[in-house]
């Protein structure tokens, strides 16, 4: 009896012990900055480049000494590209006080799990396009991407004065992202009296396109818009050159990415878009980036992978414009604030966050060429405040 | 009916891949009442082969070779020896479950060991496209419907017309039979499981360019084999044919035709149907049990 009275509070104060351990926070030398991302399932693409991308920042930022004195602590934990996976992670590490929040980078990831790291007044830095994330007044909610309703006016523009065309077939995924951008695509249509001749909605993780692109065909457009994420854009584009398409195909960041052109090969030659992110963009620090990656990782960083370089600079220079480790004072002082290259040089290109927590910077048309992407035009800021 | 035409070869060139996988599940089954739920995995697997062994330098063809061969020895001698049979005589059941857990182990063991990220497969040959009828058919179709018809063809022949297969069938049918009559039905059981490991390396080969390989790759294809072969005839060879290309044709013309979004369902739909009028499948035959 004795022995078991004495054997039952051991075991708990060694589970205590352990899952004190387990749980990381910020403490006198470091800052708890978690990342929840897409590292298996649908997303896994776009979530290892986003880890990568904040991982090599948090080296270089650890290396010079970290962020006021300290250095960041940032665990990962998998989405498994799920969202409801997600939300429960964001709880996880929100019991252990975190100052923000990085990722996920999934639109319905971001869209389930975003209110909990309101509730908690925590800073989320997300990665999702889907416009409504940052239409729901959340304070605490801040992008890396342009959301898709300023993206698309982008790619609208192009659509009409670059390629011309007076009818467009739309392929899209069935998630909050493809939704999202498909809806705002749509209005921007319509404005420009261009008309939508096929709306082809696809599943997450879909393998076989074989029927969509025939009826994608069918639809005889003068121009096809593909918003899927990476793989299924990959597959979509050698299913469409195998089925012979030669209509002229235009996207979204997505489906000019260094993983779809690795992955579809010359399956993606020709193929045209509105970039928001590159690194084959025209600006020395990026080129330097995209360097310092290629050399960490042994691979090609996509956007992604620059949203999460960037995402972490943001967080160190705006704490140090606040002085202190303070996740209200971090929200407030975003808003509305503009980060330079010359302020910090890590932001790699000037970038605006407004009141809402979108993201303005300047982007890119880019082409599909021998398999690299070549960027052909620099479009200005959009001015948001 | 140009579009109708299209959807109707590249469902048939999909169908012949379920129905190569499909005919490996009816084939363990038949011979030693094996349900394989790993059976998607299995298709996964071979691909991850192929990469490997052109990572080392070996030319796509080559490759090819190494990952059948590769595949024969894991998926067939190992799995059987392995996995079968220290269960199998504990029944059906625990080596369903067994199946289940080895299809997780290979899932998540290529994913830490390679990639979570799917990866570019080779295709067989170049893009091009004939036109048939006003019908664009792509010769990547064609090949692999080529390649699968030629791959059944050489079964069925190898089953019915050779003294080995005669022996297979014999073992399939009646095993205790075949004993008396001097079946050497262990290595026919063996055998059996060798011809899957060839036939899911071959549909491996055939789908990866579609699907490119990654690691959940499986899960799609044993679904649809396994549903295919019910379809057809679990305990028939040519049932599992029929119902993997009555699958493929209709996953293609129900999304262009009735709604992508809910393709996915209407296999299970005929699924239902099936059960319900005719149990024993579209070929299948009925068997009878004592207790």
């Amino acid at each position: 009896m004795l022995r078991k009275s004495l054997t039952l509070p051991a075991t708990i104060a060694a589970f205590a012990a352990f899952t004190a351990a387990a749980s990381a926070q910020s403490t006198a030398t470091s800052v708890y900055m978690p990342a929840i991302v897409e590292l298996s399932g649908g997303g896994a693409v776009s979530g290892t480049n986003y880890r990568d991308g904040m991982i090599l920042a948090m080296e270089e930022i650890n290396a010079k000494g970290g962020i006021l004195g300290k250095k960041i602590d940032m665990p990962l934990l998998d989405s498994q590209s799920e969202a409801g996976i997600a939300r429960s992670q964001v709880q996880k590490v929100l019991d252990n006080k975190p100052y923000v929040i990085m990722g996920p980078v999934f639109s319905g990831s971001v869209m389930t799990s975003m209110l909990l790291a309101q509730q908690a007044e925590i800073p989320q830095i997300v990665g999702g396009e889907a416009p409504a994330i940052t239409q729901r007044g959340n304070p605490f909610v801040f992008r890396t991407s342009f959301g898709a309703q300023f993206s698309m006016p982008k790619v609208a523009n192009y659509v009409r004065d670059g390629a011309k065309a007076k009818s467009v077939a739309i392929l899209w995924v069935n998630n909050d992202f493809g939704k999202g951008g498909r809806d705002s695509f749509v209005k921007e249509m319509a404005s420009r009296d261009i008309k939508v001749v096929a709306d082809i909605s696809t599943e997450s993780g879909q393998a076989d396109f074989s029927a969509d692109v025939v009826k994608i065909k069918a639809a005889n457009a003068d121009l096809i818009f593909v918003y899927t994420n990476e793989e299924e854009s990959a597959r979509f584009l050698r299913e469409a050159k195998k089925q012979g398409i030669k209509t002229p195909m235009v996207g979204e960041t997505t489906l000019l990415g260094q993983k779809v052109l690795d992955l579809a090969g010359d399956a993606a030659n020709g193929v045209k878009g509105h970039v928001g992110l590159t690194v084959d963009a025209p600006i020395d620090a990026v080129k330097g980036f995209a360097e310092r990656f290629k050399k960490r990782f042994n691979y090609v960083c996509d956007h992604n992978g620059m949203k999460g370089y960037t995402a972490i600079y943001m967080v160190k220079h705006v704490t140090e414009k606040v002085g202190k480790f303070d996740s209200k004072a971090f929200a407030e002082t975003l808003h509305g604030l503009t980060i330079t290259p010359a302020q910090e040089p890590g932001i790699l290109m000037e970038a605006t966050w407004d009141k809402n927590g979108d993201i303005d910077r300047e982007s890119f048309i880019g082409e599909v060429v021998d398999g690299k992407q070549k960027i052909v035009a620099t479009l200005p800021k959009l001015g948001l405040k | 009916m140009a579009s109708f035409i299209q959807l109707l070869v590249s469902g048939l060139a999909t169908g012949a891949i379920y129905a190569l996988i499909a005919v490996g599940f009816t084939l363990l089954w038949q011979t030693s009442q094996t349900i394989n739920f790993a059976q998607g995995e299995f298709v996964m697997l071979p691909a991850f082969f192929i990469l490997i062994a052109m990572n080392h330098g070996a030319p796509f063809w080559l490759a090819c070779l190494v990952g059948i061969a590769t595949s024969v020895v894991v998926l067939g001698i190992l799995f059987k020896f392995i996995i079968v049979d220290p269960m199998l005589k504990h029944g059906v059941l625990p080596l369903v479950i067994s199946s289940i857990a080895l299809a997780l182990f290979l899932k998540e063991a290529v994913k830490d060991f390679y990639s979570s990220q799917a990866q570019p497969f080779p295709v067989l040959v170049s893009a091009g496209d004939f036109h048939i009828f006003g019908a664009v058919i792509s010769s990547q179709s064609l090949v692999v419907l080529g390649v699968a018809i030629v791959t059944v063809v050489g079964l069925h022949l190898m089953l019915n017309k050779t003294r080995l297969g005669r022996m297979m069938q014999a073992t399939a049918q009646n095993p205790t039979l075949a004993t008396i009559l001097g079946v050497p039905v262990r290595k026919m059981v063996l055998y059996t499981f060798l011809v899957n490991a060839v036939l899911v390396a071959i549909a491996s080969i055939l789908i990866s360019p579609i699907y490119l390989a990654k690691f959940t790759n499986g899960e799609t294809l044993g679904m649809a084999a396994f549903l295919a072969a019910i379809i057809g005839g679990f305990n028939q060879v040519r049932g599992a044919i029929l119902g993997g290309i009555i699958l493929g044709i209709l996953d293609n013309l129900s999304a262009a035709y009735l709604s992508s979004q809910y393709r996915a369902a209407f296999p299970l739909i005929i699924l239902i149907v099936v059960i319900l009028v005719r149990p024993q499948g579209l070929l299948g035959r009925v068997e009878e049990r004592t207790v």
